[in-house]
């Protein structure tokens, strides 16, 4: 549930050059135009993969749904729905995201950055969006804003 | 700058550490004039609470001076002398805009969440100083500290009041405070509150202020009773008296209409549950919290009447007489304090003069001697009351 109106949802992420702000592997998102984008993962070791995508659903204010055009480093979906909630406690959101690496080297080292979790990679992403949406920032603990942590994180 | 850091069970000491930055539009960067040592800070200090790691910065009860303010935040400017709710809470999402910071959705950031999501089934708002299942936030026992959201939080204190009026804004008089509320007082009611610490002190004072006709105050350590008697509460010493018979009698054999547990998951004594509870937790087998007091509050309190929980719990708690608290048709109310709706009217009784918010204050030590301060403050209750850090 994020406390804004569906329609400024929707306009932020249809807008996919805003993804890198919430999206932790996405590194860069280009506008091709005609519904098209080119997008910049962090892949391991430094070592960035690349991906074209093209939207293949979109109503606005509602939905967004975009997958990964032949030739791409990684076969990759989504979509996000944004729905008013009955009893005017905001916008329900709902996120499905999947990166399907192909046959190769580099595709299964991709798989295991990407893949490793991809429940809580999801989550954590919505989360993020929903930060950012709500309080125009994404909260962080992170080094070196709040002094040195301990080595041992979640 | 120097900080107070964990290094685990019973260790923690000032290290240096380089200084906290703006990283986020409502950030602030507060100079830190006077810090106090928490009763929960305490469960760190034992290892009680999971989730910490060598190194974090301790410490959630902090006051200071605006140092800088980030480009988002309208509110605050350098100079500001504020002090900063130990709940951290962005005012915008729903819990937020519905009066419950403490429940805040968006302060603990994404990569921590999942943590006491999986522990509590909701995530936890963030606080500062504490466990990383709250996000993981550097603390106020040092010189310096990073305050997010500080537009929504601190608030500004009036130049020509001292610090201590005001330090305990941040944490437990809005505990205390929420702790007599949630009793829902009617004028004249009868409070019994268990443990004379800092929250139970301030939760007497509160029960009096809302209408408490009569307080009674229970603890073991002298000096703690001997302040709650100067509060204007009658005290039993549960070493000298059977806590649940001393309260009928002293009700007619009703009880008190509310009850208030201050003390959480450390409890001392040596009833039988209490030491099976106190082996259980000591060796993580079971790891049960030690809810002798809840226990004591459920069957002490009168029937249709409130038991009010401030003290901090992590885990579960077994032997719970829910058979009494079914029958007596009780209702129980506990949660972090919302410190962020307390803090106009409680600066407010402050300033009007209606409330001592010092008399607690037992220490005051410079940063450097914070591990002395909590050594005492955790092995010499009776004497080291309440301690106040001075970093600068």
């Amino acid at each position: 549930m994020i406390n804004r109106p569906r329609e400024e949802l929707y306009a932020y992420w249809r807008d996919f050059s805003n993804l890198p702000t919430f999206m932790e592997n996405v590194k860069a998102v280009v506008d091709l135009g005609a519904g098209r984008t080119e997008w910049t993962i962090a892949g391991p070791g430094g070592a960035d993969v690349q991906l074209t995508s093209e939207i293949t659903e979109d109503i606005p204010g509602e939905k967004i749904a975009w997958t990964s055009s032949d030739g791409s480093d990684v076969d990759h979906e989504g979509w996000i729905e944004f729905k008013d909630n009955a009893f005017g406690r905001g916008t329900e959101t709902r996120i499905f995201i999947s990166y399907d690496p192909p046959a190769g080297a580099v595709g299964k080292v991709v798989a295991k950055v990407l893949q490793r979790e991809p429940r809580v990679q999801a989550r954590r992403e919505l989360r993020r969006f929903k930060q950012l949406m709500e309080t125009g920032e994404i909260s962080t603990s992170k080094a070196p804003d709040a002094a040195p942590r301990g080595d041992r994180h979640f | 700058m120097r900080a107070l850091t964990w290094h685990g069970k019973h260790n923690v000491q000032v290290d240096t550490v380089p200084d906290p930055q703006i990283v986020n539009p409502r950030d602030a960067i507060i100079k830190i004039t006077a810090t106090a040592i928490c009763g929960s800070d305490l469960h760190l200090y034992d290892s009680m609470i999971p989730g910490m790691s060598n190194g974090d910065i301790l410490g959630h009860e902090f006051m200071g001076v605006v140092e800088e303010v980030g480009p988002a935040n309208t509110t605050l400017k350098r100079g500001d002398r504020v002090v900063v709710p130990f709940v951290i809470a962005c005012g915008k999402c729903f819990f937020c805009d519905h009066k419950m910071p403490a429940a805040c959705d968006n302060s603990n950031p994404a990569e921590k969440a999942d943590a006491s999501e999986i522990a509590y089934g909701y995530s936890m708002p963030g606080a500062f100083g504490y466990s990383h299942l709250t996000g993981g936030y550097a603390g106020g026992q040092a010189e310096y500290a990073r305050v997010p959201y500080s537009d929504y939080g601190p608030i500004k204190i009036p130049d020509g009041i001292e610090d201590e009026r005001v330090l305990f804004l941040s944490d437990i008089f809005p505990t205390g405070w929420m702790a007599a509320e949630n009793c829902q007082i009617q004028p004249g009611d009868t409070v019994a509150i268990w443990g004379c610490g800092p929250v139970g002190l301030f939760a007497i004072k509160s029960a009096i202020l809302q209408g408490a006709g009569r307080v009674i105050a229970i603890d073991h350590h002298p000096r703690r009773l001997e302040l709650a008697k100067q509060n204007g509460a009658e005290v039993l010493n549960y070493h000298e008296v059977k806590v649940r018979e001393a309260l009928m009698e002293m009700t007619a054999g009703i009880g008190p209409d509310s009850c208030i547990d201050a003390v959480g998951m450390e409890a001392h004594g040596f009833s039988p549950d209490n030491i099976v509870d106190a082996i259980k937790q000591e060796t993580k087998i079971l790891g049960t919290d030690r809810p002798h007091v809840l226990r004591e509050t459920i069957m002490a309190v009168r029937k249709g009447g409130t038991v009010s929980v401030p003290g901090v719990y992590g885990g579960f708690a077994d032997k719970w007489p829910i058979g009494a608290f079914m029958e007596k048709g009780l209702t129980l109310k506990t949660g972090q304090t919302h410190v962020q709706n307390y803090l106009p009217d409680l600066l407010q009784l402050i300033l009007d003069g209606k409330i001592d918010t010092t008399d607690l204050i037992s220490h005051r030590l410079p940063l450097e001697q914070a591990a002395d301060g909590y050594k005492n403050f955790k092995e010499n209750q009776n004497e080291w009351t309440k301690v106040v850090l001075l970093p600068h």
